[in-house]
Parts: C-alpha cells; structure tokens; sequence
C-alpha cells in the first residue's frame, strides 16, 4: 500500500469490503460490559458497553470531559494510579477480564501500550528511550535490543531521521519527533493493543499528519483505540468511531456512516459543530 | 473618568510605583551588607593570616609562631564525607518515600518528622549525638561527629529530594507505567534520574551547610590536636578549631582562627560553586 491510495478512499473501501465480509467474523479485542466508572462518590461513565475490533483502530470523540479518556485509562488499568477511582463492570482483552482478581497489572500494561497526549520521553538517550520496555522486562541482550530498537524507530517512521544521534539526548528531538519516539517506545514492547490519548493535539499540523500516517501504517499488527478531539482526523483514521457524551456512550458505528448518516440527533448536531 | 483625574491618578500611580521598587532596592542592599561585611572582615584578617604552612602543618603549642590547621581541614573533609554517608542515602530514599506513597498515612509524618528535626537547635542534636554515639563507647569520636551532622543533613535533603520528585512531570511516571514498569523501577529508572540534578545540589548545599556546624561537634567529635584520620578516635575541625582559637588569649591563635575562618568560607563558596556546575552539566545532559 503506497500512501497515495490510503489517506482518503482508503478507509471506505476496506470498510465496505468488511461489510461484506460477514461482520459477526470480525474478532472482537475489546470487550467492555456495563462499565460502569467512579472518582470517588462522582460517577463518570455510565453502563459502557462496546466491543473492539481486532487490528482496527476505533476512534472515541466528544466533548472534553465526556469520558472518552477515562474509559481510555481504564482499558490499560492507568486509572488504577488515581486515589478512589473505582470500575465496576467486565473490561475483557483478548478474552481475558483484565479487572479480574490475580490479574497482574503490569503484564496488563505491558501488553497494552500507551500514547499520551503530551510526548514524554524520558530525559534518556533516544535509544535508552525505545528499548525501556524491554530492559525493564528483563531483557539484556545488546543486539536483540538494537534490532528492537531499530524495528521499532522504522514502524515509527523515526529511523532515518535518528539512526545517526541514537545516544543523544531524546529531549533534543522536535515535538512531532518526540511523539513518534514515544509510538516507537510503545511497539518496542509488541504489545497487542495501542493506546492513545489525543497523539496529536499538541503538535502542528505537518507533524499531526505523520502521526496520522503512521497510525494508518500501524494497524495491520496492533489494535489502535485512539481519543481525538479532531474530528477530521477520527474520520480520516479510524474504522470505527464511538461518540461519547456527558459519561455515556451514544453511538457506536463504522466511521463513514457516523460522519455522513448518524443514527442520533446529538451526534448529528456534534459533529456538525452545533455544540461542543 | 476626566483626563485630568486620570492624569493625576496615574501620576500617584507612577510615583507609588517609584517609591515601592526604590523600597525593594533598599532591602536587598540591606539584606547584602552583613554578608559583604563578613566577607570583608574575614577576608581583611583571615588573608595576611593565611600561608601553605596553614594548610599543611599541625597546631604548634603555644607561644611557638607559626604552625597551622592541617589536621582540621582533613577532620572537617573527613566529618562531612561521614556525615553525607549517613544522610545522603537514608535521606533520599524518605523523599521518594514521601513523594511516590504520598497517600500513605506514614508520609505526613515523616514529612512532618523532617520539618521538626530541621529546626532542631544544632546543640541539641550534638546531645543526642553524645547519648548514642559517645556514650556507649565511652569515647569522642569522629564517627559520632559524622552521626551528629548527618543528622542535620538528613532532613534538608529529605525535604529537597521531596520537592524536586514532585517537580517531576507526572507524565514522566506514567509513561514508565505504561510501559509495564512497577511503581519501584518507575522511581529508579526514571524519575530519581529525572530530578537527579537538583538532589546533588541540595546535597552539596547540605554539605556546605554542615561544614560550618560547630555546636554539634564540641562533645562528639571533639577535638585533636594531632592528625588523626581515626574514626573511633576524636578528631580536629576546622569549625571547632576557629572557637577554640578564637576563644584563647593568645595573639597568634586569634590570626590563625582568622585563617581557619578564611579557609571555611572559601570551602562553602567552592561548593556551591560546584553545586551549580554540577547541576547545569547534569541539566545539559538531560535536556540536550
């Protein structure tokens, strides 16, 4: 696939190819049942319940303070950091319910990585950046963590701009380069899943688009559920796209047809700028 | 408002202005001129006093001309690095503690244990020092004086290294998070490393801060005439030195206290010149 026949139609003819295909097929990743979330005594999101395509990437928009990020952090159990928050309901990966009792947490996130919205590379090396994972999961050897780290940087779509200063400093990177170092940091541990959090509303536009490229480029091996305040770029990105308001979700569908014919009148008049 | 009322408004404006930024002026030169006077009289007598003999010979008894501090410097040099090893460690790892299980009922305490030991009369801590570290052993020792200032030390940089942990983006921790790490690693790998600048600087001040304490040091460490480099064994300091010369009747251990003055001031200078080189080499390497 050369960029050219991706970045538009792209999306609609592999969506209505999927159509055809049979869509009760499609192997769910994300199962999330009646989740039901709480800071404290303050309820946040109420009965979600949606299932996540495998190798797809789904996109959660709405309002700021809709939610969208919460269920976010709560897929890789991130929320667990917080004092008194608190889910009730099922959140199964891959068939298994990660809030379950004995579940160990980081194994949990090791296998779900995590994209913030603010790039945070750790104030190391580019290279000490990527294979982090890696190491803290034990791995020692030299030429396996150099071949992870150079796999990672070439998914990412960093290598050619780094291979030459992988021992500088990550800091001294561009914002947009800082970004894609923190995906490469992410994939570096295989995980199954990606995670999201606005990747790219803290970046300029040139540098927003690689990192729209470079999810397109990403979902054939990982499952992607990205938060995005822009809604072009949910259209332009993702499968699937789950309109979340006031902690509730109130529509879930394949992206064109929420763009183009929404069921809801609320995702209608949010889409269409009337409120928000 | 009338353009002449505003116009005289703001001229009270103006002049209030004036009249403030003059007042903080004023301050700062106040504020400024004990330390250039110490500066000045220090320097004034401690220079003339101060030779290689000073740096290099023992006390000569009294009555004899010349001699010079060189068993205190070695105590002080030796009393510090005592005094970092018991503090530095133990104090690090209760700022992280208080940091990173901020909701732990424990870290208030400690918090607030910190805060109550640093104000602490030096005295005081040179009494509990005495109890622990003399008694027992029945003997001055520089050990004890290292206990003595590592007590001092330790809630300065217990307090630092908590300040600068929380400085620390929250992202920062997060990410490691995500990346599978646990709470420990996340501390060791990632964070400490990110605030590791300023905690060498808030050690080297500790350090430059302790290097002037004498009061805990009377009946801990005590003091030597001799070289020792003994830590079961009283020991020389510089701080300690300065009072017993300066105390004495006799005109030549009064230029000499003068010198051991000059040399202290200059040390506590040389540190924190070094703290800051040190945390911009850090903090280049960090930020690129």
């Amino acid at each position: 696939m050369d960029n050219e026949a991706v970045v538009e139609p792209g999306i609609r003819i592999q969506t209505a190819v999927r159509a055809q295909a049979a869509p009760e097929a499609e192997r769910q990743a994300i199962v999330i049942r009646e989740a039901n979330f709480f800071y404290g005594d303050k309820q946040v999101l109420f009965d979600i319940g949606m299932d996540i395509g495998e190798n797809r990437v789904t996109a959660l928009i709405g309002p700021s303070g809709c939610g969208k990020s919460t269920l976010l952090r709560c897929l890789n159990r991130m929320n667990d950091l917080i004092e008194g928050a608190r889910l009730a309901g099922r959140v199964d990966v891959k068939g298994r319910d990660i809030y379950a009792p004995g579940i160990d947490v980081i194994e949990v996130r090791r296998r779900i990585g995590m994209v913030f919205q603010k790039s945070n590379p750790f104030p190391k090396s580019i290279y000490d950046n990527v294979v982090y994972g890696l190491r803290i999961a034990g791995e020692r050897s030299r030429p396996r963590l150099d071949e992870a780290a150079e796999a990672s940087l070439q998914r990412a779509a960093l290598w050619d701009e780094v291979k030459e200063r992988l021992h500088e400093s990550a800091l001294s990177l561009s914002g947009g380069q800082q970004q894609r170092l923190c995906i490469a940091r992410a994939i570096a541990v295989e995980p199954e899943i990606l995670l999201m959090d606005e990747p790219s509303s803290a970046l300029d536009p040139l540098a927003a688009v690689k990192i729209e490229e470079l999810i397109y480029s990403l979902k054939d091996r990982y499952t992607i559920v990205i938060v995005t305040h822009n809604l072009q770029q949910a259209a332009r990105v993702s499968d699937k796209t789950a309109f979340f308001w006031l902690g509730r979700l109130v529509e879930y569908g394949a992206t064109p047809q929420m763009f183009t014919n929404p069921r809801q009148k609320l995702t209608e008049d949010y889409i269409t700028g009337r409120f928000g | 408002m009338p353009p002449e009322t505003f116009a005289r408004r703001y001229r009270v404006r103006k002049m209030t202005s004036a009249v403030m930024t003059a007042f903080c002026a004023a301050s700062v030169v106040l504020a400024l001129i004990p330390l250039a006077l110490i500066l000045f009289f220090v320097l004034r007598q401690g220079l003339p006093a101060l030779n290689w003999a000073f740096f290099t010979e023992m006390p000569r008894p009294v009555g004899e001309a010349g001699g010079g501090m060189g068993n205190a410097i070695v105590g002080t040099a030796i009393l510090i690095g005592l005094a970092a090893l018991v503090a530095v460690p133990i104090g690090i790892t209760c700022g992280v503690y208080v940091t990173e299980f901020r909701t732990s009922r424990l870290a208030p305490a400690v918090r607030f244990s910190a805060d109550m030991l640093n104000g602490v009369p030096s005295i005081v801590i040179g009494i509990f020092a005495y109890a622990v570290a003399v008694l027992p052993f029945k003997r001055f020792s520089a050990l004890a004086g290292g206990v003595a200032l590592g007590v001092m030390m330790m809630p300065i940089i217990v307090r630092t290294t908590e300040e600068l942990l929380a400085l620390v983006p929250s992202t920062l921790r997060e990410g490691a998070l995500a990346l599978g790490a646990t709470r420990g690693r996340a501390v060791v790998t990632v964070i400490l490393p990110a605030a590791l600048p300023g905690i060498v600087t808030g050690v080297l001040v500790a350090l430059a801060r302790v290097a002037g304490e004498t009061a805990p040091l009377l009946f801990t460490a005590f003091n030597n005439r001799f070289f020792s480099n003994r830590l079961d064994q009283p020991i020389a300091s510089l701080t300690v030195q300065i009072f017993t010369y300066a105390i004495s009747p006799y005109e030549d251990w009064h230029r000499q206290a003068w010198a051991g003055a000059t040399v202290l001031i200059a040390a506590v200078l040389l540190f924190s010149i070094l703290a800051r080189v040190v945390t911009r080499r850090l903090e280049r390497m960090h930020r690129a």
